[in-house]
């Protein structure tokens, strides 16, 4: 085996709800190595977020339940792990920013007690080291002012700045992966430039490896270095982010990378849509899950669900139909 | 060409303060700027972009506009009439002719209603049809906006988000008005549902002869549906031009940084070009900078800015800009 940092394996997840078994996650496999960005994209619902919570346990569970799969960091599997041991990895090693900075900050603690929890619980510093290293912290991820600003609350930073506290924290015990679950949705343009040049800028002086979450095909296109598509709970294509854009080759890649508004559009085009709207699956699928949608969609797509195959070196995708020449694989 | 067309809505010198009351006998201690005078007209049959950031009070504008809102100050021109002095009557038959799509396609629709009673009620309420005639005109509307009249029944929970904004769709179409305001209508949608309701607009508005304004904060859709462009920034138009002139020539400090901002679905864009990234976040509208809005974040700004408000003015024709350095 080679040497990855993170290697999930056939991972799947359900939720069990009135209405039935939600198949979120169906024997999703990625690696992570070292130092890279892997970029997840997807659509609400297709299972990227659960998927990367599957791999911390941080699945409520009930109702949610991770049925099958392996998750290697450093040789140890996450998922059979010890929990006290697993408690030492989460946070410590592997981190993770979540979308809404508000709801995830307590709002009646201040930002510098937040702050200095990790480093007492996982590096054992005393007070004033905590409160020390959090002002260089702050600091880090441009907070000016970062001494007096600790003893403020959430409500008293903007949306911006609460996301830089955010990484301030997941940041706070050098992590060799930070998972990041869409960290720039809630924010407008110009605050999401800035947190994406902020990551961008850490990783580099840091070099840790990265997974962001995300439904911005742009955002994805800036930061990452591989990026994997996922819908229905798969991953139907994973590239090298260049030959993604350049040769986007699953339907349904095609399809979204066609929905969006081109910002150099000259003459105006109407927009490819995909119609239908994405699954709910209540069963694990025999069919292909995008073949509802399908403009490609073949007899055999209906029978079998294809599986991650390889097109051309690094490019894998899940597909019956070669969407270049229309003809079967 | 555009100017040969009639002005449909003329909005002079808007300003909408939202006071702020504090103490036992709730004095009042302040406002919140949310827009503070800002003029533009929108022409029969195309469609206005709005855009800004969250709090610049693009939406506030929208709303005032359709007087659901009472402007502060300022004067808005419908077909003519200004309908700030209309008196409540005569303003509410005006409203069959000015609807709103809302952006949380959740929260815009009566959960307890069902999809007939949401569409149908606007009918209701101008005496426009009754009993079977709401049927039969609700099951068109339906099939206008691409969803299968045996819907009607049904709740709105029934729907996904994109199927509850078309719903949102209908209502707005039911008095086939003239005018419609759609804030964010796309927002909170996922990106493949976000192209069928905007090929949806598009092709109502070719063939009911629909004009919009268009309020966004995705600068990449806006310009694919606008024919011009405004951009707000802390409660005043900052720029406006024709979309390809706003989008390839952009003058104000502030339109370049948003346009430099947009995350661009190209690897190689990134290797090619440095952004522009803005420092520092909005400043609060409750007590805006002096002189030009813009300038505690403006990379060129100096001591001038801060003294003197710049006005939108015409730098080019069509090009408005307010910038002192411009």
């Amino acid at each position: 085996m080679i040497d990855h940092l993170l290697q999930v394996e056939n991972l799947e997840t359900q939720f069990k709800t009135p209405d039935g078994i939600v198949h979120a996650v169906n024997g999703v496999s990625f690696t992570l190595n070292e130092g890279e960005t892997l970029g997840v994209v997807g659509e609400s619902g297709c299972g990227k977020s659960v998927t990367m919570l599957s791999c911390l346990r941080l699945i409520p569970s009930p109702p949610g339940k991770i049925v099958a799969g392996e998750a290697f960091f450093h040789g140890q599997d996450l998922l059979k792990m010890d929990p006290e041991e697993l408690r030492h990895v989460r946070g410590a090693q592997i981190s993770m920013v979540f979308q809404d900075p508000m709801t995830s900050l307590n709002p009646v603690m201040t930002i510098g007690k937040q702050l200095c929890e990790p480093l007492k619980l996982h590096l054992n510093m005393t007070d004033q080291q905590a409160t020390n290293r959090a002002i260089e912290l702050l600091g880090l991820v441009g907070i000016p002012r970062a001494g007096e600003r600790l003893k403020d609350y959430p409500h008293q930073y903007s949306g911006g700045m609460r996301q830089r506290v955010m990484i301030a924290m997941s940041l706070a015990c050098n992590p060799q992966i930070l998972i990041a679950d869409e960290p720039t949705t809630a924010l407008d343009v110009t605050i999401q430039a800035q947190i994406v040049d902020l990551v961008k800028r850490l990783r580099d002086e840091m070099g840790m490896a990265i997974i962001w979450i995300t439904h911005d095909l742009g955002v994805v296109a800036s930061i990452a270095h591989r990026v994997a598509v996922m819908y229905g709970g798969y991953i139907i294509e994973e590239s090298d982010v260049k030959d993604l854009y350049a040769n986007p080759t699953h339907p349904y890649t095609l399809g979204l990378l066609g929905s969006l508004p081109h910002i150099e559009e000259k003459v105006h085009t109407r927009l490819f849509s995909i119609e239908g709207m994405p699954p709910v699956l209540y069963k694990k699928p025999v069919s292909c899950p995008f073949a509802p949608r399908c403009t490609f969609v073949t007899e055999k797509c209906w029978q079998e669900n294809p599986k991650l195959e390889t097109v051309s070196p690094g490019h894998r995708v899940a597909c019956w139909v070669d969407t270049k020449s229309g003809s079967k694989r | 060409m555009e100017n040969e067309k009639n002005t449909l809505l003329k909005v002079d010198n808007l300003v909408m303060h939202f006071p702020i009351y504090r103490g036992v006998i709730s004095r009042q201690v302040g406002a919140v700027h949310a827009v503070d005078g800002i003029s533009f007209d929108v022409k029969e049959g195309e469609t206005l972009g709005l855009v800004g950031e969250s709090g610049c009070g693009k939406s506030t504008t929208g709303r005032a506009i359709l007087q659901l809102y009472k402007p502060t100050s300022g004067e808005v021109y419908f077909k003519g009439k200004n309908l700030v002095k209309l008196k409540s009557e005569p303003m509410r038959m005006m409203r069959r002719e000015m609807q709103m799509i809302f952006q949380d396609p959740y929260a815009s629709l009566n959960p307890r209603m069902t999809v007939r009673d949401i569409v149908g009620e606007p009918l209701m309420a101008f005496g426009q049809a009754s009993g079977k005639e709401i049927t039969e005109r609700v099951a068109d509307l339906l099939k206008l906006v691409k969803l299968n009249p045996d819907f009607a029944s049904r709740y709105p929970h029934e729907f996904s988000g994109g199927q509850r904004q078309r719903i949102g769709v209908a209502r707005a179409l039911a008095l086939n008005p003239s005018f419609i305001v759609c804030d964010e209508p796309i927002s909170a949608l996922d990106v493949s549902i976000q192209a069928q309701v905007v090929n949806l607009l598009e092709d109502l508005q070719k063939e009911f002869n629909l004009t919009y304004l268009f309020i966004a904060h995705d600068l990449s859709m806006v310009r694919h549906i606008s024919n011009r462009v405004a951009v707000m920034y802390l409660g005043i138009i900052a720029e406006i031009a024709d979309r390809d002139e706003l989008y390839v020539n952009p003058l104000h400090p502030y339109t370049q940084a948003l346009l430099s901002a947009i995350p661009v679905a190209d690897p190689v864009y990134y290797e090619k070009n440095r952004r522009k990234v803005l420092e520092g976040d909005v400043p609060s509208p409750v007590n805006p900078p002096s002189g030009c809005r813009f300038r505690t974040r403006c990379p060129i700004a100096d001591a001038h800015c801060a003294e003197v408000q710049p006005e939108l003015r015409e730098v080019s024709p069509g090009h408005f800009a307010a910038c002192l350095k411009v």
